[in-house]
């Protein structure tokens, strides 16, 4: 790949970085270049285990859109939670549904709950135009499917993405998908009356009062 | 900054009630003994037997570490302040008067959890001397007395009288300790003076000082601070965990069955969504 001289000098300064505060700056800098370049660096900051960079870093792999994800799926780290988090978290903001598989294995198997949290709110996320209608009428209710299961995770944090990811997964049906919108309503009433946590509750009233 | 995730404590779910009781009892292995304190506070098991042995855990003389402290009446106590049983208070307040910091510590934690007013002038007596007395001992990490626990447990127990002890260690030179008394202040006076105080710390140069002050915004439910805590250059685990308590206090008084939102809880809401 060539890389703009431009885009270079923004990529050292992300190495040599010596700082959180001078990390946070150089990954601000090389985000705002929008540079296909720019995406094995903004991965590689993910994990550092510095929080401010990794959500600059994250906010500039989703400006890249499309682009990013054939890197994101091959770089997403096994063996460092922090940083899969990070990577399900710009996968779920660009909703690319070739991250279709992995956000459905990572909302419901994964051990990390920041990961499964990540990973339901994308499930709400995806943009189904870029599918197929009958390929997006099947992954719909696979989506559906995972989403209802992680409503009864065990962290309540979880279950309050996978009320999110059913929020938004509604509203892209628009008209469409009334069998499905059934059971979203169906588990939102559920919730209401059975959740133990009171912001997972108060989230559902707020889904339900623009449903 | 680890994740309480239960999967990563191994096998935790596999060990029974009684299997727990039994490793508590036992005295030749210290190791499961330790464990078996902790299992029992995580998984709620406050069963009379569970209390009971516990409460003697509590007494132990045998599980020694190197530096002299007691591992298994620090755990022990963690897990009594979980169970929510009011027998538990008269021994942790002995605690409060042992040689090991860290059960004091503990032991001050447990009573903030467990809520009973009676222990109220045992914690007052660790803050005797104020902050001229509240010096770092020599060759530890920690203070004479664990502050940051006594305090913030005086807030959330309401100590009112304690008013003028705890305000002079908004001065103190550990940052940790001038939150807690920002915190306890806050809880014990209303006045945002205080909250503010927790809100600047979120701005801070250091991680673990910012992590401290999100925590401690969300345990007072300081409702102007929900943008400065979305945010904190900090994870976003944290930051949520923060706004849930700004959310449940903007919810205080609200029943279940009517639960109506009003603008400030939707506010918290949206900017929890923005951290998922």
């Amino acid at each position: 790949m060539i890389v703009a001289d431009s885009t270079q000098k923004l990529i050292e300064a992300v190495e040599k970085a010596d700082s959180a505060e001078g990390l946070l700056d150089a990954v601000e800098a090389l985000s705002a270049a929008r540079d296909e370049a720019a995406i094995p660096t903004l991965i590689e900051v993910l994990r550092f285990n510095n929080p401010g960079a990794a959500v600059a870093a994250v906010e500039g792999l989703i400006d890249l859109q499309e682009v990013a994800v054939p890197h994101l799926l091959q770089q997403i780290d096994d063996y460092n939670y922090g940083a899969r988090a990070w990577a399900i978290r710009a996968l779920a903001g660009i909703g690319d549904p070739a991250a279709l598989d992995i956000l459905l294995k990572a909302a419901s198997t994964d051990f990390s709950l920041s990961v499964r949290r990540a990973a339901a709110r994308g499930l709400g996320n995806i943009r189904w135009l870029l599918l197929d209608s009958q390929k997006a009428f099947l992954a719909q209710s696979e989506v559906l499917d995972t989403l209802l299961l992680v409503c009864q995770d065990g962290e309540w944090v979880v279950r309050y993405a996978a009320v999110v990811g059913l929020e938004s997964l509604a509203n892209t049906f628009a008209d469409s998908r009334f069998d499905l919108m059934d059971k979203i309503l169906q588990q939102c009433q559920e919730m209401l009356q059975g959740d133990p946590e009171l912001v997972v509750r108060a989230r559902i009233k707020m889904a339900l009062e623009q449903l | 900054m680890e994740e309480l995730d239960p999967h990563i404590e191994g096998n935790g779910n596999s060990l029974t009630v009684e299997e727990a009781i039994a490793n508590l009892q036992q005295k030749e292995d210290l190791g499961q003994r330790y464990y078996a304190a902790w299992w029992l506070g995580r998984f709620r098991v406050n069963s009379p037997e569970a209390i009971e042995a516990l409460l003697e855990a509590l007494e132990d003389e045998e599980d020694r570490a190197p530096d002299g402290g007691y591992p298994l009446r620090r755990n022990a106590a963690r897990a009594l302040g979980k169970l929510g049983e009011r027998r538990a208070v008269p021994p942790l307040m002995r605690c409060l008067q042992f040689p090991d910091f860290y059960v004091r510590e503990a032991a001050a934690q447990a009573l903030e959890m467990l809520g009973d007013k009676s222990c109220i002038p045992a914690l007052r007596c660790l803050l005797a001397g104020g902050v001229a007395a509240a010096t770092q001992v020599p060759g530890k990490p920690h203070l004479v007395q664990p502050y940051e626990a006594v305090i913030e447990a005086l807030g959330t127990l309401g100590a009112k009288g304690a008013i003028e002890e705890i305000e002079p260690f908004l001065e103190h030179s550990f940052p940790k300790v001038q939150y807690a008394a920002a915190r306890a202040m806050y809880q014990l006076t209303g006045n945002g003076v205080y909250g503010e105080i927790l809100v600047r710390a979120l701005g801070g140069e250091e991680l673990h000082l910012r992590r401290s002050a999100l925590i401690d915004l969300g345990a007072i439910g300081y409702l102007p601070a929900a943008e400065a805590i979305a945010e904190t250059l900090a994870e976003n685990s944290l930051k949520l965990i923060s706004l849930k308590g700004l959310l449940e206090s903007s919810l205080e008084g609200n029943c279940n069955e009517t639960l109506t939102l009003l603008p400030e809880s939707k506010n918290i809401l949206k900017l929890m969504d923005s951290l998922l």
